[in-house]
């Protein structure tokens, strides 16, 4: 529909929307984050949900304890290999459509542990990330930023075409595979489907400018 | 309180145990006390219930790996060369045997004295690696006992509930060990250097990436 014929009949008390906008708004204004924390970024999105930060205004009125009922993963924290399978699992019993927030070092990347033998390198090895929240731990107003961010990206999906969001698309995947716990490490050790050893270019590493070791 | 009366009195009241001083030559001078392991639990109970020492609280429990290494030591000899009898050096190398080491810190809440720090050391790092467990005498040594077993493979024996505590149960390593190998779930790093590069640049050998050079050409 026209925009401008749109605001004329707004002015003249019509109201007209469109079943995405109205699909999108629905979205975007009531999202249910699950209530799980992992290490100290919770306690950051504990705080973020008190009164003095009040993600409430945003519509993430209520955390959900069970992942049936929430739409929103916040993974706030370190991500240990033990505790992997289980995030994954927690992600695969939510209902479509579902967003992640990686929240945090840690769950983006491993952070600080990111050599360590039990932390894994990131919760995007497993499940699709749709928001990086990066900070040591973020402060509430980050989170805050982060989730108007998705807000933002949930407004702009398409319903149809190409670009329609993954639960719109069936040939999309809505469960994605539960690592198992192997003699050395995590089986497989990232979703090849979802996750590509990134192809930055290591051969700078350890060279100078001029290329020089 | 002074270590060595209290190897003395150690050595006085727990018939048959060897009991040996480890010295700390650091300034803190914190030194030690290497106890066997067949008499390391009527030592451990002797410290606790002795009306003079009662170490009654183990605050840490810690756990040490000592690779096995090779000790190459030149050797002057003499020997008949062509048959003329020469000054000849020899290198001999000697095979130090690794083992595993746990370590107590105790102290004594009642005499308000401490800490005594208390050693024990495995046969080898394969198979010999059962150590008494203390945590019938000190409860606090549980867990720590437990997280000792996952990291570093010491199996104490007479432990309540040894299981591995931080990894899985699948886990075959021990990854505090020094020769442990961590997977290689290679990933980018902004700044590599020594091990963590030398794996960057193993990885860049089988990936077909335009070499620094090209990729400069701006």
């Amino acid at each position: 529909m026209d925009e401008s014929l749109k605001n004329e009949l707004s002015k003249q008390g019509i109201f007209t929307t469109s079943l995405q906008e109205l699909y999108n708004w629905g979205r975007t204004s009531s999202l249910w984050p699950l209530n799980f924390g992992l290490a100290c970024c919770a306690i950051e999105m504990i705080a973020t949900t008190m009164a003095r930060y009040d993600l409430a205004r945003f519509g993430a009125e209520v955390f959900r304890p069970s992942p049936r009922q929430a739409d929103l993963m916040i993974v706030a924290g370190t991500v240990t290999k033990k505790m992997a399978p289980q995030v994954v699992r927690l992600y695969n019993q939510m209902p479509e459509p579902k967003y992640v927030i990686s929240m945090g070092a840690c769950a983006i990347s491993g952070g600080p542990f990111k050599q360590g033998y039990n932390v894994l390198k990131g919760i995007d090895r497993y499940i699709p990330v749709d928001i990086y929240i990066p900070g040591c731990p973020p402060r509430p107003e980050a989170l805050i930023d982060a989730f108007m961010e998705l807000q933002k990206k949930i407004d702009a999906q398409q319903l149809t075409g190409e670009n329609r969001p993954r639960h719109l698309n069936a040939a999309e995947p809505s469960e994605f595979v539960v690592p198992r716990f192997g003699e050395h490490d995590l089986e497989p050790t990232h979703n090849q489907t979802i996750w590509k050893p990134p192809l930055v270019q290591i051969s700078q590493a350890g060279t100078d400018e001029s290329g020089n070791h | 309180m002074n270590l060595e009366t209290i190897k003395s009195e150690i050595e006085a009241n727990v018939p048959g145990c060897r009991v040996e001083l480890v010295a700390n030559p650091s300034p803190s001078a914190q030194h030690s006390l290497l106890l066997d392991a067949d008499h390391a639990a009527a030592v451990a109970i002797f410290l606790r219930d002795a009306p003079n020492l009662r170490f009654d609280f183990c605050s840490n429990v810690t756990g040490i790996d000592w690779p096995g290494k090779e000790v190459s030591q030149k050797v002057k000899l003499r020997k008949l060369v062509d048959g003329v009898e020469q000054e000849v050096e020899e290198t001999r190398t000697t095979t130090i045997p690794g083992s595993l080491e746990v370590v107590y810190h105790l102290y004594s809440v009642e005499k308000k004295h401490g800490p005594l720090t208390l050693r024990m050391r495995t046969q080898d790092r394969d198979t010999g690696v059962h150590l008494p467990s203390l945590t019938p005498i000190w409860r606090s040594a549980e867990l720590q006992e437990r997280e000792i077993f996952d990291l570093y493979g010491v199996v104490f024996d007479g432990h309540p509930d040894l299981r591995r505590l931080l990894m899985w149960d699948e886990f075959q390593d021990y990854p505090m060990r020094r020769d442990y190998v961590d997977p290689d779930d290679y990933e980018y790093e902004p700044t590599a250097h020594d091990d963590v590069l030398q794996r960057a640049q193993q990885h860049l050998s089988h990936t077909d990436l335009p070499q620094a050079s090209e990729a400069e050409g701006r």
